[in-house]
């Protein structure tokens, strides 16, 4: 059991350390542009793709780095897609919104909110007609929840019973607005009965819950039963994008979403189970190893050379 | 000391302040406005440009959803009822997700009621590049609107401009998109007239005359024009520059007058080329007749999608070095 949880806090670090390495970066002007950083949602994405197959299909949204990486992209081409390097997952074109590794299960990030929930049904959709028995899996945030293409794409996969797993990761706000002042009700999970399918609020700060319920989703999904929605509720802890004021937090509520963080809260555990802190505090260690490591190497790489920048527009 | 006289008052103000300004002043001198759209209550704006009218104007100015079909439909209810909304869609790109409420319904409102229904609406958005943008949130679509019989389109790029025209648009009875550039919002202050009667739509702005060439140009992309224009002086190569910051209604007799004197023309737009506004521009001036010594000359990005890679980026967005080459040759002739 611990085994497991020690896997969790592993991939979790290896996340964060990268977010934080994004944030360094960043800062010193190695990456430039608008980066949305994931620290504090490690552990969807660590629950969530442990239950997926190969060949699920994947589909984030800009705060997807941690997406790409617990699918197992390996660090060093996101970070030299980072910083515009010709070794970049997708050769500087994308950047930070748009990480796409088909080859890894990983179908892109996206930057227009609640586009990807459509594009995950047509990917469920392919899979009745090439014998994959792929399920498809698209994440959103609490704001994308009010946006047309989220509703269209939510009755579209339960009239049709798609095998869809809509992920909705709730961290209270859309950009600079909290959720709860722009719906009636900020129990989201509540929305998939109006469409007929399974829906669930979830602890998205515990690994374990997101993978078990992600798990009897995915079963439900490839057994013909069609979609469900899985509200993750979470915090982020890093702002909107990086240089945001964050003028919108209330007093207090920063410490109380340090308190209940992923890995806080998984270290708490192990500790009270009875691991020692120094095989703890090791699993962090080596994530920053490795993560500095491919962040050097990628900023060893050559830059993208802009002969090639009207290469791959069309067939 | 602020100057103050019979046509308003002069302030130093940046482009976004000057959008922030005149956003007060219509709120407060035409009751009926509403301001409205993600992040711009509360918060004031992802830019700020928006900052304080919550505070001043309570429920007229406030947050909505990531819904731009409701935003920009109920906009369109809204003024069809004597409400003047102003609703802010954060980037042009995202305008593509709810494009129906501008392109069917606003830009017709008027039109199949014959007249008896109208759409005063200001959608206020900002488009464009900008180091490490990205292929969704760098695109500059204005010939797509412009495509749109109906709906009336301006680009400022001046502290003026930016509040003369919002003024301006809201005033009107149709409705119109103005489209700003995040990149402009935070540049250097300058004097600002504001307070004047509100203005007609239309009319170019002369940034610089000149004899060898008339460059018809608009938006953020008109400063390196102007810093083309002046690295060519140098040479003795001697260009107007003529900016349009409305582009429908567009001034099609200033372009072809300057034209005309001239006897050279090139319009530059950041907007990729196919399709793009420049096309439009060239194919009046050459139905006007006019004798042009050279073939008219479009400089725009190429057609592609956008890169993030910085490196990549500037590859294709023209520069001022690239727009005066291009310059050069229309004047000296290809070498
Ligand atoms: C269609 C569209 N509208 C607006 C935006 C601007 N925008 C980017 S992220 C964001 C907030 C999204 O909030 P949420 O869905 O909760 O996701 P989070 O960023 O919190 O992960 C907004 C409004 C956009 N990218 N696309
Ligand atoms: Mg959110």
């Amino acid at each position: 059991m611990s085994e497991r949880r020690l896997a969790d806090l592993l991939a979790m670090w290896r996340i964060r350390a990268f977010e934080e390495k994004v944030r360094d970066l960043r800062a010193e002007g190695s990456i430039v542009g608008s980066v949305h950083l994931c620290i504090g949602q490690e552990a969807i994405p660590v629950g969530a793709c442990d239950a997926l197959e190969p060949e699920d299909a994947l589909f984030a949204t800009y705060r997807g780095h941690g997406w790409a990486i617990a699918r197992g992209v390996p660090v060093t081409p996101l970070f030299a897609e980072l910083m515009g390097r010709a070794t970049g997952v997708n050769g500087g074109r994308g950047g930070s919104a748009y990480f796409t590794a088909a080859d890894h299960g990983f179908h892109g990030e996206n930057s227009i909110v609640g586009a990807g929930a459509p594009i995950a049904c047509g990917a469920a959709l392919a899979g009745r007609f090439d014998g994959s028995g792929r399920a498809a899996v698209t994440v959103f945030g609490d704001g994308a929840m009010n946006q047309g293409a989220v509703h269209e794409a939510m009755n579209f996969a339960a009239a049709f019973d798609l095998p869809v797993v809509f992920v909705c990761e709730n961290n209270g706000y859309s950009e600079l607005t909290p959720i709860a002042d722009m719906v009636r009700s900020d129990r989201l999970a509540g929305r998939a009965a109006a469409y007929g399918m399974p829906g669930h609020r979830i602890d998205g700060n515990d690994a374990e819950a997101v993978r078990f319920h992600m798990r009897d989703a995915l079963e439900v999904a490839r057994e013909g039963g069609g979609p469900t929605l899985l509200e993750c509720v979470t915090e982020r802890i890093a702002g909107h994008y990086i240089g945001d004021a964050e003028t919108y937090r209330r007093p207090g509520e920063m410490d109380r979403i340090r308190r209940r963080e992923p890995i806080t809260r998984l270290r708490e555990g192990l500790l009270a189970d009875g691991v020692p802190a120094a095989e703890i505090d090791a699993v962090e260690t080596r994530a920053r190893g490795e993560i500095d490591t491919a962040a050097r190497t990628a900023l060893a790489a050559p830059l993208a050379d802009p002969a090639t920048v009207k290469e791959h527009l069309y067939a | 000391m602020p100057e103050m006289s019979g046509t308003g008052e002069v302030r130093k103000l940046s482009y976004g302040e000057a959008v922030n300004a005149a956003l007060h002043r219509l709120m407060e001198e035409l009751p009926e406005t509403l301001v409205y759209g993600e992040d711009v209550g509360e918060p004031g704006g992802v830019f700020g440009v928006t900052r304080g009218l919550r505070k001043q104007y309570g429920d007229r100015a406030f947050d909505t959803p990531i819904s731009e079909s409701a935003i920009l439909g109920s906009a369109v209810g809204a003024a069809m009822m004597g409400r003047r909304p102003i609703v802010e869609i954060m980037w042009a790109d995202f305008s593509l997700v709810a494009l129906d409420q501008i392109v069917n319904q606003a830009a017709n409102v008027r039109y199949v009621s014959n007249g008896r229904l109208a759409a005063p609406l200001t959608i206020r958005t900002q488009q464009g590049g900008a180091p490490g943008a990205c292929a969704q949130h760098s695109q500059c679509l204005e010939a797509l609107f412009l495509h749109v019989p109906g709906l009336r389109v301006c680009m400022p790029s001046t502290p003026q401009d930016a509040y003369d025209l919002l003024v301006t648009a809201v005033h009107s009875d149709d409705p119109v998109l103005v489209v700003e550039n995040r990149m402009l919002y935070f540049g250097a202050k300058e004097e600002v007239r504001v307070g004047g009667a509100a203005g007609p739509m239309g009319g170019a702005r002369v940034r610089r005359s000149g004899t060898d060439a008339t460059v018809v140009t608009w938006g953020a992309i008109t400063a390196r024009v102007l810093e083309a224009a002046e690295s060519l002086a140098g040479e003795g190569v001697d260009v107007e520059v003529l900016e349009t910051p409305w582009l429908n209604p567009f001034d099609t007799e200033a372009v072809t007058a300057g034209a005309a004197r001239t006897g050279r023309l090139a319009v530059v737009h950041e907007a990729n080329v196919t399709g793009g506004f420049g096309a439009e521009v060239v194919a009046r001036v050459t139905e006007s007749g006019v004798p042009l010594s050279a073939p008219p000359l479009r400089v725009g990005t190429p057609d592609t999608r956008m890169p993030a890679a910085p490196v990549l980026a500037e590859a294709l967005v023209p520069d001022a070095a690239r727009i005066a080459r291009e310059l050069r040759a229309l004047v000296r002739g290809a070498s």
